[in-house]
């Protein structure tokens, strides 16, 4: 800051320049202000833990009654599955098509559109700002579901490497993807009933319910064209360790390809509905 | 003989909240579509786990169908009458607006209980009850009059605590300011009674039954309906939501005493 301020005025800092420092500068305030709320970031934790915990447990019971695996996954395999689970979730919480219902029927959208850079750069910096707070309060649940569950990992290096790219990855799709779908609520107030739909089409093909492969074969072959598999099942199993190489970085392509195609209809989808948008008052 | 004050107010504010949510005709299919898919993505998931299992900590999947009913009608309990009321009372805590349920003549803690009303939600209660029958009309022993009854009675108390366990929580807002998370949290935990509670391992078993009373409220209600039903589990699940009750009610006049109002 003080270099800026010591500048003579010789022009305007670079685009990029000042892009880098609003999501800095975003994301360090998301950051502190969430860490002010410790004790209702620790309420969410709990009901986010109880989903991927309560699959857990009905999938080991099974393992175990049938001579400790269910089509070659143990409760260990299980076990890491379910706890990298909620790393991988944590960076899926995006701004939502419900968080557009809001914006768009308080008016609040207006005042975005008066700001001289896209409203989706101060979602996505926010809500990637909010991920640092929460991974950290996960981590000692983390540390106490693997003490009572004991995973079991084959991590790579590789593996570490694709993880940490692939859960931004992950971020970015889901957020595209929401983002378009939040721009439904331009044109109409009752919406609820088609994210439902899609949240559900989530819940089955991303392998946010079970690891894909021990989905009925046909749910693998749909979930196969879709980008749901890579923003939950791919960077989970790039951490946990039954990927190949190959495969590692074959996803790491697929989600750039994901994040190009959603991002083009994402523009699409905004263009079309800006020009439809008329404030509340107006 | 004359009716109770309580139940008076309470019923004058369900006629209200009746009359109110009549508004909004539309919001029925809402909650049917809704309800729909909420009873399709249970009934998906149990297809799952059984094609890979035909029994699961020994409930079998019709036995499981019961379980999920109760959860689904419970809900339907909890989100039409329960839920936004205990949302509205920690959003007027925060916002110092609980004043106006405090000056009124009557007791706070009923007042809280009963403002609010999601007539609409009572559709979950039809899609429960729809799903216990089909999952009841597939059990090899059936159903007698005692077991019935023991059941809804069960429902009652299930409703009882589930209603505790809110109220405990929104009562938190006194302390904490921040409660947005609630509802998540709810949902959350209460996803934990759609599986019976022997499958979990015993510390959560414990919490889930005694901190968190998802077990007591869901799977014990099932158990009568599957002939799993001891007369000592009865007593237990009754003196405990008696317990819970008089507990409840302490920790809401602890919580109040912290109240200060918006301009206090």
């Amino acid at each position: 800051m003080t270099e800026l301020a010591a500048q003579p005025v010789a022009g305007r800092p670079s685009a990029l320049r000042s892009f880098v420092d609003f999501y800095a500068t975003t994301m360090r305030t998301t950051i502190q202000t969430q860490f002010q709320y410790r004790a209702a970031m620790y309420g969410y934790t709990i009901g986010m833990v109880a989903e991927p915990t309560i699959y857990l447990v009905v999938w080991t019971t099974i393992a175990n009654s049938h001579g400790g695996a269910v089509d070659g996954v143990g409760p260990h395999a299980f076990a890491a599955y379910y706890i990298v689970w909620t790393f991988v979730r944590v960076m899926n919480i995006v701004f939502t098509p419900y968080g557009w219902e809001w914006r768009i029927r308080e008016g609040q959208l207006s005042g975005q559109l008066l700001r001289p850079i896209h409203p989706i750069h101060y979602d996505l910096a926010w809500f990637a700002g909010q991920k640092v707070p929460w991974l950290v309060m996960y981590a000692p649940i983390a540390v106490g579901l693997s003490l009572v569950f004991h995973p079991s990992f084959h991590t790579s290096a590789l593996g570490v490497v694709v993880f940490l790219v692939a859960i931004w990855g992950a971020y970015l799709i889901r957020s595209l993807n929401q983002f378009w779908l939040g721009m439904f609520t331009i044109f109409t107030t009752r919406v609820g009933a088609i994210f439902q739909v899609w949240f559900l089409a989530e819940l089955l093909l991303s392998g946010r319910l079970l690891p894909l492969p021990l989905m009925p074969q046909w749910t693998q072959e749909l979930a196969a064209w879709l980008p749901f598999k890579w923003t939950f099942y791919f960077p989970i199993e790039a951490l946990v360790g039954n990927l190949s190489n190959a495969a590692l970085l074959r996803g790491l392509g697929f989600q750039a390809l994901w994040a190009a195609i959603l991002g083009a209809v994402a523009v699409g989808a905004w263009r079309l509905a800006v020009r439809h948008y008329s404030a509340v008052g107006n | 003989m004359p009716v109770p004050r309580p139940l008076v107010v309470a019923w004058t504010y369900l006629r209200l909240g009746v009359m109110n949510e009549m508004q909004y005709r539309a919001n029925f299919f809402v909650a049917i579509f809704q309800s729909l898919l909420q009873v399709g993505v249970g009934l998906a998931v149990l297809a799952l786990v059984y094609s890979h299992t035909s029994e699961l900590n020994g409930w079998t999947q019709s036995d499981l169908l019961v379980i999920l009913g109760v959860q689904i009608l419970l809900g339907g309990v909890v989100h039409a009458t329960v839920q936004p009321n205990m949302e509205r009372l920690a959003d007027e805590v925060r916002d110092g607006k609980l004043d106006f349920a405090l000056t009124r003549p009557e007791d706070a803690q009923l007042i809280v209980s009963v403002r609010q009303l999601q007539l609409w939600q009572l559709v979950e209660v039809v899609s429960g009850a729809t799903v216990i029958g089909v999952g009841v009309s597939r059990l090899p022993t059936g159903m007698d009059a005692p077991h019935t009854l023991a059941f809804l009675a069960l429902l009652g108390v299930g409703a009882l605590l589930l209603y505790c366990f809110w109220l405990i929580l929104a009562t938190g807002s006194f302390w904490v300011v921040n409660m947005w998370f609630l509802s998540e949290l709810f949902e959350g935990v209460y996803q934990t009674g759609r599986w019976p509670i022997g499958i979990y391992p015993g510390w959560l078993r414990y919490s889930m039954t005694y901190l968190v009373p998802v077990g007591f409220a869901v799977t014990v209600p099932a158990q009568a309906m599957t002939n799993r039903l001891s007369l000592g589990t009865v007593g237990v699940a009754l003196a405990f939501a008696v317990v819970l009750a008089a507990v409840t009610r302490r920790f809401w006049k602890l919580g109040l005493r912290r109240y200060s109002g918006a301009s206090a």
